[in-house]
């Protein structure tokens, strides 16, 4: 499971790891019923207090993302994941947003200005049939 | 159930008139992982040594499984397993001699588990610890700690001085020891960044005193960093309430305070300021401000 772990966040490590697992189910690269590694596993690989993934997957689990099965492992949640995707994908976006929006009061844009920078970037992007994937790979860097 | 495996209770202890523990309490319970973090000499040795009964507690009280290390050693030391700083082993035993020795001592050796160890570490069994390096000594001490799968591992800056392969090593030594059996750790580090990742609970010493103590996210959440920018150009940090350490100049500083945050904004307001960003401190800079020499401090004296 492709998750990691930066320190110098602020964000505690089980909300990271939650945030990710989530993600991962509402972008599909985590399909229903499919197996989670289990905590020992998860724990050594991201190097972290097994106790941090027992409380990442305990709140997975309340929140009706993950499932336990008794004695056969942990598995992505059938049949609800398309509320669950759809109220992640939302909150993916509502975040990354807020984060904009901060940005932008601190350079002295306002909201206005961002809409219609988005519908300008978005124009340009078009023209030149730029595709979103590879946008997302430069912003990253 | 919580089981509590380790109480400390008011704990000082003085080496030549000189207090190396002053007033130390430190609880921890079962299947937890605990970091211990504090600048050289703030105790953090002398605490472990107490739990093992290599000191006695001169004033206050310390039990290991409920136990009196110093009155009853076997009952304690058979259940821990040790890594001390300095690794100290038999220099002219041989690795296997050590492991048979110390399987001796524990009947819940597990030998397929050192063996995998044993050649996971690439170590060969007939060299004599005085032969073997740094690195070696600390995975060949490891194994000893860890194969009789103690119910209390007690690891005295167990990462210092090792390259990042070894580090590791003893990264996962812990988290199986954690999430294998329920087993308690205890572990002294320099590397925050290696307490952060491993630690369930936090402890920082400073000059033989507990300067904090709890859940690694309740304590991190309790000290913030925010950058904060003010209206005019200043010179010096103003003084705000919460503030620990500040950094920068001219208009923007970046603050580490605790507390509330809406406490702090209004402090920051009431300068003719705005917080513009904010986020939980992460343990170093938690450390910085409450063990370290700060500017404030300095600026203060």
């Amino acid at each position: 499971m492709d998750i990691t772990i930066n320190l110098a966040d602020g964000v505690p490590i089980y909300r990271q790891i939650l945030n990710q697992v989530k993600y991962l189910v509402a972008s599909g690269l985590l399909q229903p019923g499919e197996e989670l590694p289990p905590i020992r596993t998860l724990a050594l690989q991201l190097k972290v207090t097994p106790n941090t993934i027992v409380k990442a997957y305990g709140e997975l689990e309340a929140s009706g993302v993950i499932q336990k099965r008794q004695g056969s492992g942990t598995f992505v949640s059938e049949g609800r994941p398309q509320q669950v995707a759809l109220r992640e994908r939302r909150r993916v976006i509502e975040q990354r947003i807020d984060a904009l929006l901060a940005e932008a009061h601190q350079l002295n844009f306002t909201a206005d200005d961002i809409l219609r920078m988005v519908r300008e970037r978005k124009a340009a992007m078009d023209e030149t049939g730029a595709d979103p994937a590879e946008v997302t790979k430069e912003v990253n860097r | 159930m919580e089981q509590t495996v380790v109480e400390v209770n008011d704990l000082s202890r003085s080496f030549d008139h000189k207090k190396a523990l002053d007033g130390v309490t430190f609880r921890a319970t079962a299947g937890q992982v605990y970091g211990l973090v504090g600048s050289n000499g703030a105790g953090k040795t002398t605490l472990l040594k107490h739990l093992l009964g290599l000191l006695r507690a001169t004033s206050g009280s310390v039990r290991v499984f409920g136990l009196d290390p110093v009155r009853d050693p076997v009952g304690v030391l058979s259940r821990v397993g040790y890594l001390s700083e300095e690794r100290e082993l038999p220099e002219w035993m041989r690795i296997d001699e050590l492991m048979r020795y110390t399987q001796a001592y524990h009947p819940t050796w597990d030998a397929p588990y050192a063996r995998e160890l044993l050649e996971t570490f690439a170590l060969d069994p007939a060299k004599k610890i005085k032969e073997l390096s740094k690195g070696m000594r600390a995975q060949a001490g490891l194994i000893a700690a860890v194969a009789y799968r103690p119910e209390l591992l007690i690891l005295d800056e167990p990462s210092s001085g090792l390259d990042a392969v070894v580090r590791r090593d003893i990264l996962d030594a812990i988290v199986r020891a954690v999430a294998d059996d329920g087993r308690t750790v205890i572990f002294s580090s320099h590397l925050l960044d290696e307490v952060e990742r491993m630690s369930d609970h936090v402890t920082l010493m400073h000059e033989g005193r507990v300067a904090l103590s709890g859940v690694l996210d309740d304590v991190r959440r309790a000290y913030q960093r925010s950058r904060v920018r003010f209206a005019e150009h200043l010179d010096r940090p103003p003084a705000l309430d919460t503030a620990l350490v500040m950094e920068g100049g001219g208009r923007t500083w970046s603050v580490v305070h605790s507390g509330s945050l809406e406490q702090f904004r209004h402090s920051v307001a009431a300068r003719g300021g705005e917080v513009v960003e904010s986020r939980d401190a992460t343990l170093e800079e938690i450390f910085l401000a409450r063990a370290g020499r700060s500017r404030q401090q300095a600026e203060a004296a």
